[in-house]
């Protein structure tokens, strides 16, 4: 086990196409680190440099305070996951849990023992002389699992290891994953492209874009506090509401009313010397049916009027969607995550409003329908920069 | 075999029998022929009759108290051998490189090794000729050797590099964090999955080295490394008035029997080899 120290680490192509630009992270030992982003973003460049797969082109980086830059993988003393999980389909379950033990030189006894310990915790004693092309997706995921416990290494590396999985094992690994890593306490490095995963297993989240940095936290503050436009929009699911929105004295002019600053957001207005034009970013579920809302709670917040468009009832929730006339917020960075998210031309004409209400609401589609919000819950952005106006660095 | 839009029935699989009939019969009546002539006697041997009336092993005895005939056999075995087992070896490791590697002149490379197979051999037999009457070569092993490799190069490189790109490199990555050197990422994992490549390659190299018959008889001018496609050509009989068909036949079957052991026994490695593939996760 092992601290993980990433000191301005980048990487440029040959051809010059720069794929991580200065990471600087400190991954504690222990510690369990999500890298998340969009496709493209360089998380798995990121882990490939970790891993010593590929070459770093400038920066340090450090595991347990060497210096690992110049080392082969296989002198790093890390193990590694891969999506395709990566099994030898030539050997058993038991040669490919093995194969690194064996590598290692150890004793024959001894890497039995290691084995059957391994394949005992991920439930794998029974398949243990069968071959990889004979196991289920979810088996196949835990013999990788395996193939990276046994050797108790440094740290894991974890490239998309449930993305090949169908939903309901996916959930099922993750708690399974998260786990393993709890009881092991093994420094891992996990990376996704899944905001759900990022949120529900990590330690702290590495939001990536474009190769770089966006921001670093535990889930529930980047969730509270994004730093901008990229990491509101892609923690959370659904998306936060974006709006264009106007600053005008105490006011702010948006698609959804005339709603009052609070004095909490006007201050760091003014220190972030905010422009007029900004954009506003609601979550989904800082809404609620106004007629759930009792009288006294009201006050201080302001209510949206509208036809409900289509109404989605999860059991749990109901979320009701609201077409809003105006323009749609643009900034490059919303625009990169909806290409992400492949609905760049959906033909959604103006704005849309999410939101999220409980179950006992009454709305239904094509009535009319009263939303409450809370005013303070509201973040602003700046157009230009997707820089947060209203961050609280914690 | 799986049925495609059918049943089983008694008609279908009579009319599959009977066209698998056809096949094997268009395919084997040559190769019965000439063993059907290797097994005649001398007075029987043109009477034109498929099944001989008379047996007789005299054919295969006379072939093998001639040395001729064993010395070819010898150099043919050696010969195919050695260069089959260079060119695989060579190959493996270009096609490992072409499949994997982004290396200047890649490009090139591959089109060179497609001109020389593409080059009709009959036109260097002349040069090749000189240039080994020069270096001392001629009428060697390596004299054959040497050729037999170069042209079946170009053949093993793109049969197994279409095996090595269907490995996914993953495979490598997760041998190397496993702690493999490349040396042993190669031997450990990605060897074994290329194996099915690697063993049809070697039929393939072999065969064609086995057969050769255009540079055998060029480049050799005695036993010393005449191989027997060309040894045949010279058989005489006991007499120059003799007609030597039958131990030309009997030279004949001898040397259809390695290819076919080395076929069979090569291709039990290669069924099993695919059969336990199934690397999609």
């Amino acid at each position: 086990m092992a601290d993980i120290v990433l000191d301005k680490v980048t990487k440029r192509y040959p051809d010059g196409a720069l794929a991580v630009r200065e990471v600087d992270v400190e991954i504690a030992d222990g510690e369990f680190i999500i890298l998340v982003g969009p496709s493209g973003c360089g998380k798995s460049t990121t882990l490939n440099m970790i891993a010593g797969l590929e070459d770093i082109t400038s920066g340090e980086l450090r595991i347990g305070g060497e210096r690992m830059n110049d080392r082969a993988p296989k002198d790093r003393d890390i193990a590694m996951v891969f999506q395709s999980y990566a099994l030898y389909p030539h050997m058993t379950v038991r040669e490919n849990m093995a194969f690194p033990l064996r590598l290692a030189k150890l004793d024959k006894q001894t890497v039995n023992r290691k084995v059957e310990e391994a394949a005992r915790i991920l439930d794998l004693t029974q398949h243990l002389d069968r071959r990889p092309a004979n196991l289920s997706g979810g088996q196949r995921q835990r013999v990788a699992m395996g193939r990276a416990i046994v050797r108790s290494p440094k740290a894991f590396l974890m490239d998309e290891p449930l993305s090949n999985l169908d939903a309901k094992l996916r959930v099922q690994m993750r708690t399974e994953v998260s786990r393993l890593q709890k009881n092991l306490g093994t420094t891992t490095v996990y990376v996704t492209h899944d905001q759900t995963e990022a949120m529900t297993l990590g330690d702290r989240v590495v939001v990536l874009r474009g190769g770089e940095v966006q921001q670093v936290g535990a889930p529930q503050f980047l969730y509270e506090h994004p730093a901008n436009l990229f990491v509101a929009g892609f923690i959370g699911s659904p998306a936060m509401n974006f709006l264009p929105a106007r600053v005008e004295g105490d006011r702010l002019h948006t698609e959804l009313g005339e709603l009052p600053l609070t004095d909490r957001v006007r201050r760091l207005l003014e220190q972030a010397e905010a422009p007029r034009d900004v954009i506003m970013g609601v979550r989904p579920e800082h809404f609620e049916d106004a007629a759930l809302v009792e009288e006294h709670a009201r006050a201080g917040g302001a209510v949206y009027r509208g036809q409900v468009d289509v109404l989605e009832s999860m059991g749990s929730d109901k979320y009701a969607y609201f077409s809003l006339g105006g323009e749609r917020a643009s900034s490059a960075q919303l625009e990169e995550l909806a290409a992400d998210a492949g609905v760049t031309d959906l033909p959604s004409g103006g704005g849309q409003l999410v939101t999220r209400l409980s179950a006992a609401s009454q709305a239904r589609e094509g009535e009319r329908v009263e939303v409450w919000f809370d005013p303070d819950q509201v973040q602003l952005f700046d157009p230009n920069s997707g820089r947060n106006l209203t961050y609280q660095g914690g | 075999m799986a049925v495609i839009g059918g049943a089983e029935t008694p008609a279908r699989k009579a009319k599959w029998a009977l066209l698998d009939v056809v096949v094997v019969v268009y395919a084997l009546v040559p190769v019965l022929w000439i063993v059907s002539l290797s097994f005649k006697t001398k007075g029987t041997i043109t009477d034109g009759n498929f099944v001989p009336r008379e047996w007789t092993l005299d054919n295969y005895q006379e072939i093998f108290t001639t040395t001729e005939f064993v010395r070819a056999l010898v150099n043919s075995i050696g010969i195919a051998l050695i260069a089959t087992l260079i060119a695989v070896v060579l190959g493996t490791m270009a096609a490992y490189a072409v499949a994997r590697l982004d290396f200047p002149g890649k490009r090139a490379l591959i089109g060179v090794s497609l001109l020389i197979a593409m080059f009709p051999q009959v036109s260097l037999v002349s040069p090749l000729f000189d240039i080994e009457r020069a270096l001392g070569l001629f009428d060697t092993w390596p004299g054959l050797i040497l050729p037999y490799i170069t042209f079946a190069l170009p053949l093993a490189i793109y049969t197994l590099s279409a095996f090595f790109r269907e490995i996914p490199w993953e495979l490598e990555k997760a041998a190397k964090m496993d702690g493999a050197t490349p040396a042993q990422a190669f031997l450990k994992v990605i060897a074994p999955l290329a194996a099915p490549g690697v063993f049809t390659t070697a039929i393939l190299v072999f065969i064609f080295a086995w057969n050769d018959f255009l540079f055998a008889i060029s480049l050799t001018s005695t036993e010393r490394a005449r191989t027997v496609p060309a040894a045949l050509s010279f058989f005489t009989g006991a007499s120059q008035f003799e007609d030597p068909t039958g131990t030309i036949s009997a030279a004949a079957v001898v040397i259809t029997i390695p290819i076919i052991v080395f076929v069979l026994f090569f291709q039990r490695r290669i069924v099993a080899g695919l059969t336990s593939g199934a690397v999609k996760g």
